[in-house]
């Protein structure tokens, strides 16, 4: 089209997407028996974990809950750090703790659970 | 060296540092507060011969046993993957996803890495081994002499100069400080890279590898990778 010529040439450098190096995960709920629950600890499901014996990488990784805000305090969006603990069951599922136990409206949400600390 | 001529009822460690008498509690334990303590000076020996059983005194072993992680003696000892030459792949920080070279372990512990710059721009850099992964994939460095200056002081961030806060720091006018790299550092990336570049563009695709990030894919899980 004419505006296309007239347009000015430029060459655009591709920019690529960031990378992703963290691994999905959902925030199951919270540690618990069948009637109480201990929020201080919440049940995490890693995508593609399936087995407790996958479960040894991510012993001690960093896992990361990350939101957006309406308020800006360092930037529209926060996080909740934590780390995975330890296993839970034989199926995959992993335990964490976060520095501030996560809110009950996450259950369901997507978790980053980060390749840091690295023992590879 | 001190000598003390009276004898000591136990006092075992509980914890790191922690005893289970409390300093007077022991001293008491001891009859200190009976009799009046004299510490004799000897006169430092020139060589001594090491005892066959741990003559270590008290304030020896709670030294040993509270020993500071930060200190420079103990440095991080490395991960057997981390081998000088290997490629590895910044998992996180600015760099996150590139692919870098492990040039050597710092005093401090940190590791140093460098892109080569021209491939992805990484500088010469430190890097904690836990933000690291190692790949099997690595580079012959025999070649690269890295200058004896390159360690933590050369790459210290300088500390913030504490100004007096003015009208003017207030009201956002104080025009920003201008970064600036150390001179010193420019010439040393060049002088490390220069060799490592020839040794990576002689092996075929290394270039191109060095060059490209690392991301996990769809149907990528890193427990099921082999690095």
């Amino acid at each position: 089209s004419v505006q296309d010529t007239m347009a000015p040439q430029t060459t655009e450098k591709k920019k690529s997407a960031p990378p992703r190096l963290y691994s999905r995960a959902v925030h199951l709920g919270y540690r618990r028996g069948k009637h109480k629950q201990r929020p201080h600890t919440s049940l995490v499901r890693i995508e593609g974990v399936n087995d407790k014996g996958d479960t040894s990488y991510y012993m001690g990784k960093r896992v990361a809950y990350v939101y957006r805000a309406q308020n800006k305090q360092k930037g529209k969006i926060r996080c909740i750090w934590g780390k995975v603990v330890a296993s839970h069951g034989n199926s995959g599922v992993v335990r964490a703790k976060f520095r501030k136990n996560l809110p009950p409206q996450t259950f369901g949400a997507t978790l980053r659970v980060m390749m840091f600390p690295s023992r590879v | 060296g001190y000598t003390n001529k009276m004898t000591r009822l136990e006092n075992p460690l509980i914890s790191r540092g922690v005893r289970r008498y409390g300093a007077n509690r022991q001293a008491k334990r001891n009859g200190f507060h009976k009799k009046k303590v004299t510490w004799k000076k000897t006169a430092p020996k020139a060589e001594e011969a090491k005892p066959a059983v741990n003559q270590v005194n008290f304030s020896d072993r709670v030294k040993q046993h509270t020993k500071c992680r930060r200190s420079k003696a103990i440095t991080n000892p490395l991960r057997a993957s981390l081998v000088p030459g290997a490629v590895l792949i910044l998992v996180s920080g600015r760099f996150r996803g590139r692919r870098v070279i492990f040039l050597k372990q710092l005093e401090s512990g940190l590791l140093l890495v460098t892109g080569p710059y021209k491939f992805n721009g990484v500088p010469l850099r430190r890097v904690n081994q836990a933000y690291v992964i190692a790949t099997s994939t690595s580079v012959d460095i025999s070649s690269v002499n890295v200058p004896d200056d390159v360690n933590d002081a050369l790459f210290k961030k300088p500390k913030k100069e504490k100004s007096a806060k003015s009208e003017a720091d207030f009201f956002g006018d104080k025009p920003k400080a201008e970064k600036t790299v150390d001179p010193r550092r420019k010439e040393v990336q060049a002088i490390v890279d220069e060799p490592l570049v020839k040794a990576i563009s002689a092996v075929p695709n290394l270039r191109a590898y060095m060059g490209a990030r690392f991301s996990l894919k769809k149907g990528q899980f890193p427990h099921a990778l082999k690095f």
